[in-house]
């Protein structure tokens, strides 16, 4: 089947507002009419309740933290994206738009990309209303700096902690709305089936995470706004309950998953201490504009970084890309990491690292300048590693940060599950195959403040939905299936813990289906991952009870989910004969190393249908169409 | 450099299997010092669960210093000893092979213990609902850059800002107060233009719902100040109080 992304027509900068005119608006009074629920409370899920209730809608907010300030995007530390063009640097809603097009590989909608670029300088104007607290000039305005490879500076950032005030900003205007009594707050609750009545999502079911109870509850439309999967990698620098679960469960109610195996690999995070390490973290990519990468000209060469002079160091990114350097984009640098390593130049104690060395800029502006601009980054490092990045190099080395692939929506960010809407990092739509430093955020905001609050309206006011209670019998079934599951997974009662089998399931996805994937790696991994999973449910232990918090049984489920999902991640690689942005397959590359597309048979999104337990799934197709900007090789030489 | 150590851990149970609490002992062995006192805690538990027993209960989401999920009282300590640091960043390398070390819940009156070191912290959630927010709508703001906010301002906003609502200053205070907490929120507001029309009633109405949550007075004991892993000064609470004078003249 051929999908269609439900795009506009019209010129590319027109469609938006032409959207804008046909949708159908609720009046007000019918508003108060409609209940929304809303799974998340980062910034999609967060700015998407705030907003809707402000609009009067009723809102039903669940996340799974104790608190909406908790979500993920909390930790979110370089900045945000606005074409505002503050700098006077020769930005626009156009370059950003190419920008993220090219940036992205050309494998997302051209439609939606520019919408987002069109929204995003009511975001900033929107979050300094709010109070946000963004870096200023002296002056008092907003100060920008560049970021990822960009090359102009449109990037807003408060400190290293953008996201933290950012979503402060978005939790704030949330609980204006909880005190309104517009939106009622489920806090520690986890999302586990969608419940669907006449072919539409009405509800759901959620674990109480705290008395272990499953709820239903039932709505006009169903919001998801729960994140990424990255830690389908068991380490990556998402924070630990970040999962594919409700995305999963919707995919197997219906809704198609795009482009799984779009994962974005960051490629400065601290790297591995040992076994027990449970999580990884990112520094900054806003220090590649300051520092420089490096690693020894000689295999093996286990001086220490002060001891080898610069003749005898690479800095390799320099040297191959002249006039991107440092700033080259994330999937590009990354992969030099690794290639870099894999040749044996690697440093510290595993040899996978590489240097990223701030004596240059130190000597050029002063430590004070370097410490205002960087220092709870070079905080958070000596506290992790115990060495001090103003006297030796950081050490860095890339991990799993970012998924684009998600649930597929159209236009409207409604999934192939009518009133069941995805937002923010679960769906797939505006990153391509690589997202821009800095655009998530963007994203995630204008999902939930600018565009859901219009295109829901357009949805519920087109009519036909009923009402609907708890009592109807697609809510005791999908209660029954939550249930069932919980029930199967405490009966087990085996020999290995649940973190056992997520490692192996991590190490195996990361070995074979991570930064630079081979057909033969992927086929080792498709036939492992069933093994895996049949061993899971022969053998994990889940100790404690259902009806209790139970953090064991909570991750036991997340793990179950990415047991199968990840499956169709590779099922992904393997289809898409070629490489673009974050998904590399080895087979498919340039001369000079980089990702060699096929726009010729794969210039479209990949959907993927399930087909019930066991059955492979279907692959549907989006094409993708560039009227305005051109296909070409990504270039950072 | 790495190495390991082994620890005894006194930690605290409660639950529904023992509704008062206790502390029970368990042996922490071959902890790796380049790991977190939350990766300790992990190691202890994949023990604890395959040996029949049940792992012990706490928050915990970023494991980098920013969620303010995590959080316990270590050896009478609110995060552990290490200043401005947060439960999740406190690496084992800061203890010594045999040492003993007590790890309880926040405990104030204003935090339920749900289950073992997990508290139930949406007091916090209230306070902010009754006031700790700008009014205004999604849509129709000004130009950000119309607004000026010089940089000294925007600055202190911002340390202010950095709170992340762990509640280690309540459970710090011997009056477990929540002032620290409340005047951050509030000071970051106050001092940006935006906030100012607001800033009287914001402050009234957080201070009464911390009343009525059941957290303490302030008594000046600084205690919050110095356990803040975010290092909030209490600057912020005179702040605060400045701002509530203001409010009941009105
Ligand atoms: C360390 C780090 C730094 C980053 N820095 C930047 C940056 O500088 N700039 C940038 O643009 N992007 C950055 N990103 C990416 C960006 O932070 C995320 O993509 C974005 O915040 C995702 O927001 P979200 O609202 O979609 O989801 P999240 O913030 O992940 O929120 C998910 C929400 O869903 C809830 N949830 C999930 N599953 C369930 C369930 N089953 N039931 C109920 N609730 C559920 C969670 O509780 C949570 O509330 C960074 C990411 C990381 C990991
Ligand atoms: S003031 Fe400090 S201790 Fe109190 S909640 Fe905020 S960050 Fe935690
Ligand atoms: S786990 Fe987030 S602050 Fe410790």
């Amino acid at each position: 089947m051929e999908l269609n992304g439900n795009v506009p027509d019209g010129p590319v900068n027109e469609k938006w507002d032409r959207r804008k005119s046909e949708l159908k608006l609720v009046n007000p009074a019918n508003k108060r009419k409609f209940t929304i629920i809303v799974v998340g409370t980062g910034l999609a899920g967060g700015s998407a309740s705030a907003s809707l209730a402000e609009l009067g809608y009723n809102v039903k907010t669940f996340c799974i933290q104790d608190s909406p300030r908790r979500a993920h995007s909390i930790a979110a530390q370089g900045g945000i994206n606005a074409a505002k063009n503050y700098p006077n640097d020769g930005d626009s809603v156009w370059r950003l738009f190419y920008d993220t097009v090219k940036g992205g590989d050309f494998r997302a909608r051209e439609g939606n990309v520019y919408r987002l670029a069109q929204v995003s300088n009511a975001i900033i104007d929107h979050c300094v209303a709010q109070g946000v607290p963004f870096a200023r000039e002296y002056g008092g305005l907003l100060a920008n700096r560049s970021f990822g490879g960009a090359q102009v500076s449109r990037t807003f950032y408060a400190r290293g902690q953008t996201g933290q005030q950012l979503l402060l900003g978005c939790y704030s205007a949330l609980m204006r709305q909880v005190a309104a009594k517009k939106v009622t707050l489920f806090p520690r609750r986890e999302m586990l089936e969608l419940v669907m009545v006449d072919g539409k999502a009405r509800g759901i079911v959620a674990r109480n995470l705290i008395t272990g109870e499953i709820e239903s509850h039932e709505a006009h439309a169903v919001v998801l706004a729960t994140g990424g999967y990255g830690n389908v990698f068991y380490l990556s620098t998402n924070a630990m309950a970040s999962n594919v679960t409700a995305a999963w469960r919707c995919h197997k109610k219906g809704a198609f998953f795009a482009n799984p195996c779009f994962t974005q690999i960051h490629p400065t995070c601290i790297p591995v201490h040992g076994d027990s390490q449970s999580k990884l973290t990112l520094m900054s990519e806003s220090l590649r504009n300051d520092g420089r990468v490096w690693v020894p000209k000689n295999k093996g060469d286990k001086r220490a970084p002060s001891d080898i002079p610069e003749s005898e160091r690479d800095y390799y990114l320099e040297r191959k890309y002249p006039s991107f350097g440092n700033l080259v984009p994330r999937d590009v640098a990354s992969r030099n990491a690794k290639a870099v390593c894999d040749e044996g130049r690697g440093v510290g104690a595993t040899g996978l690292a590489v240097y990223l060395d701030f004596a240059d800029a130190i000597k050029r502006d002063g430590k004070d300048t370097i410490a205002k601009k960087y220092g709870n980054l070079f905080a958070m490092y000596e506290k992790i590693t115990a060495q001090d990045p103003y006297q030796v190099p950081m050490m860095i080395y890339p991990a799993i940060h970012y998924t684009m692939g998600g649930l597929w929506v159209d236009y409207n960010l409604m999934s192939t599950v009518d009133g069941l809407f995805v937002i923010g990092e679960a769906n797939f739509s505006d990153h391509g195959a690589n997202r821009l430093g800095a655009s998530a955020l963007m994203q995630g905001l204008a999902d939930g403040y600018f565009v859901l609050p219009y295109t829901i309206g357009g949805y519920l006011g087109q009519g036909g939905l009923g009402e609907v209670s708890t009592g109807h019998q697609a809510f005791v079934d999908a209660a029954k299936q939550a249930r069932d599951q919980t029930d199967r997974l405490l009966s087990i009662r085996g020999k290995r813990t649940v973190d056992d089998f997520h490692r192996e399931l991590g190490k195996l996805m990361w070995d074979n289906c991570g930064m630079g994937r081979t057909d033969e790696g992927l086929a080792a991994a498709k036939e492992r991952i069933p093994q895996i999973r049949a061993e899971f449910w022969e053998s994990v232990r889940v100790p404690g009870e259902g009806l209790d918090l139970n953090a064991s049984l909570e991750k036991a489920g997340r793990v179950a989910d990415f047991l199968e999902f990840a499956e169709l991640m590779v099922d992904d690689a393997l289809a898409r004969r070629e490489s673009c942005g974050g998904h590399f397959n080895e087979a498919f590359q340039t001369p000079e190393n980089e990702a060699l597309r096929d726009d010729e048979n794969f210039c479209h999104v990949a959907a993927w249908e399930y087909k019930g337990e066991n059955a492979p799934e279907e692959r549907h197709q989006e094409p993708l169409t560039f009227e305005n900007v051109k296909l070409s090789q990504r270039s950072y030489k | 450099m790495s190495r390991t150590i082994n620890l005894t851990l006194l930690v605290w149970r409660q639950g529904k299997q023992s509704p008062k609490g206790s502390f029970e002992t368990f042996q922490a062995r071959d902890i790796d010092t380049d790991s977190s006192f939350l990766e300790m805690l992990d190691t202890v538990n994949e023990k604890i669960s395959l040996n029949g027993g049940e792992p012990i209960a706490f928050d915990h989401d970023c494991r980098e210093g920013i969620c303010g999920a995590c959080g316990a009282m270590v050896n009478g300590r609110a995060h552990g000893h290490e200043k401005g640091t947060t439960l999740c960043q406190l690496h084992m390398r800061h203890f010594n092979d045999g040492d003993t070390v007590v790890i309880e819940p926040w405990r104030a009156r204003a935090f339920k213990v749900i289950k073992d070191l997990v508290v139930d912290r949406s007091a916090l959630d209230k306070i902010m609902a009754a006031g700790g927010y700008i009014s205004v709508n999604t849509g129709g703001a000004q130009d950000a850059n119309s607004l000026p906010v010089p940089a000294d301002d925007a600055e202190k906003a911002m340390d202010a800002a950095q709170c992340i609502g762990c509640g280690a200053c309540v459970a710090a205070c011997p009056n477990a107060s929540a002032m620290l907490f409340v005047s951050a929120k509030i000071s970051h507001l106050a001092l940006l233009p935006q906030g100012r029309p607001e800033a009287a009633r914001r402050a009234l109405a957080m201070v009464r719902e911390m009343d009525a949550c059941g957290f303490g007075n302030c008594g000046n004991e600084r205690e919050c100040e110095a356990e803040c892993p975010k290092e909030i000064s209490i600057i912020n609470i005179a702040r605060l109080n400045r701002e509530f004078i203001k409010s009941s003249l009105i």
